[in-house]
């Protein structure tokens, strides 16, 4: 009772909190949908500005191409995380707790999904401040089948709908990778109540931060382009190239994940028993799910079927399968032999770094951040893990740090024509390739990655804190020996 | 009547059991057990996390004989399980105070 309490207490806040902060700012520029620049949508308020109803042109009509591919990338999305990223994590722990860790992965995904729809959505895509939108959107409401959301060319659109679904996903595989971190020893309620927590408090501000922006349509000057950017998020205003989510997603869980680890302790036994992965084979079906799901996550972040979305789908091959290559060798060297874990954590580790610069890099830069993110994930789950010192149980920072990290910042790099990039596109002259230089963007990739850590960070390490004062973070030491899945669930996973 | 306990190498257990049956031996148990001698076991890797595994896989024979036949059961294992390497295995022999045949109720050695 208590427990159900203070999770909708927390809900009730974090509404009020958004709500309170949202209200104090009168609603700036039209939201996200693609409207013809001149006239505003029909779903804010009449009251931000006038005629609202009365729009200059009929409702745009969405590409039908556009839409059929984001309807798949949105899919495909859904199939990494279950069972993808489920069975991944699953068969590496041990077989007392298989079932717990898919039922964690499959309930956080569906409990951020619907709290994205009713506020997660809005309180992201919606323009108010560059930390955070407005409740406008709440239960999505005014959306109809009509609604159109903008994409990165002028003039093209997508179901609003649509993008709603797109971006859920991504909101649900983000926590969901926090998971990782503190396996095999946290209550099965307080994930649930630290997720909401941390996506309502994190997610939601990063996300708007990197991706928020009114859209191309907006942009027709160099006035209307200061305007954007004035009412655009954070890091997007500061101009920071983060195609799928390396910010967003990974570093951003990867940060939550370690604090977690420090903060609910090692497992019982860490370091003297054997804490062997349990079934290999599912953590390679559940690697190559991820694989194939991740070209929904980057080719399906372009937002329309075109050359970038290949461009994008190219480097997540490329760049993946360096990253396992060199893995394997730089384990082959070290150790003398290349396992099939190293080969699949090598896989994902080149996912995770490509993430943010699919569309930006050339296959040349695809290859060097696949080596780059093999070799330094290689580090992340070895010699950084022991400097650490935490019980990252599944390496979440040693692969999704790091290697977000690393492509975070040489997404400033590659992204250079100079070194094979598509550069920068300029909305007011309608041409691509622009480059400040690389240090320039370097520094700008960093502050990203700076106050994604931060942010992350800080409201991970509160909500731990607040879950544990409520809750309590960890199951007890004899439910941790006997297994979460009998403790916690009441059923073994193979009948033992 | 002595029940013979032999410790040998998993894939040896099929010549194993064609010996035995050449020698006349009517039945065995068989179990799947883990162990080590001598022989040692092996490092197993996973990303940072090393583990040394003592423990090899190996499998139990165990045979109720008469005693008039247990020197040619002792040779016929030793024989057919040897392969010279470092972990062949063992083979014990122990008194049996008491056989029955649950079928029948037969005792003794003609439950053997």
């Amino acid at each position: 009772m208590l427990k159900k309490f203070i999770a909708s207490l927390a809900l009730g806040v974090a509404a009020l909190g958004y709500s309170g902060a949202a209200f104090s700012q009168a609603a700036s520029a039209p939201a996200a949908e693609a409207a013809p620049a001149a006239a505003a949508p029909a779903t804010i308020p009449a009251a931000a500005t006038p005629a609202a109803a009365a729009s200059a042109a009929p409702t745009p009509v969405p590409n039908k191409g556009d839409t059929a591919w984001m309807t798949v990338a949105t899919a495909l999305v859904i199939l990494m995380t279950i069972p993808g990223l489920a069975l991944f994590y699953g068969g590496l722990v041990r077989s007392k707790n298989m079932l717990s860790v898919l039922m964690q992965v499959m309930m956080v995904f569906c409990l951020i999904f619907v709290l994205w729809v009713v506020y997660g959505y809005s309180l992201a895509f919606t323009a108010s401040n560059p930390f955070f939108g407005t409740l406008d959107k709440l239960f999505l409401k005014g959306m109809t089948p009509d609604s159109v959301a903008a994409t990165f060319s002028k003039g093209v659109y997508l179901p609003e709908f649509t993008y709603v679904a797109f971006q859920g996903t991504f909101a649900a595989i983000t926590t969901c990778l926090i998971v990782g971190a503190f396996a095999e020893r946290m209550k099965f309620s307080a994930v649930l109540l630290f997720s909401v927590l941390w996506f309502t408090f994190a997610y939601i501000p990063i996300s708007h931060m990197v991706w928020y922006w009114d859209g191309p349509d907006a942009i027709t000057s160099e006035k209307t382009l200061e305007t954007v950017t004035a009412a655009a998020g954070f890091m997007w205003a500061k101009g920071a190239l983060d195609f799928a989510g390396g910010t967003v997603v990974h570093i951003n869980a990867a940060i939550a994940g370690l604090v977690g680890a420090f903060l609910i302790g090692k497992r019982v036994g860490y370091g003297k028993e054997s804490m062997a992965p349990h079934n290999l084979p599912m953590t390679m079906i559940g690697a190559s799910l991820l694989w194939v799901g991740w070209f929904g996550f980057n080719a399906g972040s372009n937002l329309e079927a075109n050359g970038s979305a290949a461009l994008a789908f190219l480097n997540t091959t490329v760049a993946t399968a360096v990253a396992a290559l060199a893995w394997s060798a730089g384990e082959a060297l070290m150790r003398g032999k290349a396992s099939m874990l190293g080969a699949a954590s090598g896989a994902v580790a080149g996912l995770v770094a490509i993430t943010p610069a699919c569309g930006y890099v050339g296959i040349g830069g695809g290859i060097v951040i696949g080596l780059a993110a093999g070799l330094l994930c290689l580090w992340g789950v070895n010699g950084l893990k022991r400097l650490l010192g935490a019980d990252d149980s599944l390496d979440v920072f040693g692969v999704h740090g790091v290697g977000g990290i690393t492509g975070a910042l040489l997404t400033g790099v590659f992204a250079a024509p100079s070194l094979g990039g598509v550069g920068i596109y300029n909305y007011v002259t309608n041409k691509g390739g622009e480059w400040s230089g690389i240090g320039t963007q370097l520094w700008i990739q960093a502050q990203g990655v700076f106050w994604t850590i931060v942010i992350s960070g800080v409201v991970a390490f509160v909500a731990y804190k607040i879950v544990d004062l409520t809750i309590g973070l960890r199951v007890s030491e004899e439910e941790e020996r006997e297994g979460l899945d009998i403790t916690s669930h009441g059923e073994t996973a193979y009948g033992k | 009547m002595k029940m013979i306990t032999a410790i040998i190498k998993p894939f040896k257990l099929d010549e194993v059991r064609e010996a035995l049956s050449g020698i006349g031996v009517q039945g065995i148990t068989v179990t799947e057990v883990k162990g080590f001698g001598r022989q040692k076991g092996h490092t197993e890797l996973y990303r940072g996390a090393e583990y040394v595994v003592d423990f090899l896989p190996k499998v139990r024979i165990d045979a109720a004989v008469d005693e008039s036949i247990v020197d040619r059961v002792i040779e016929a294992i030793e024989a057919s399980a040897r392969t010279g390497k470092i972990g062949d295995g063992k083979i014990f022999v122990m008194s049996i105070e008491q056989v029955v045949r649950i079928r029948t109720g037969e005792t003794g050695k003609d439950a053997l």
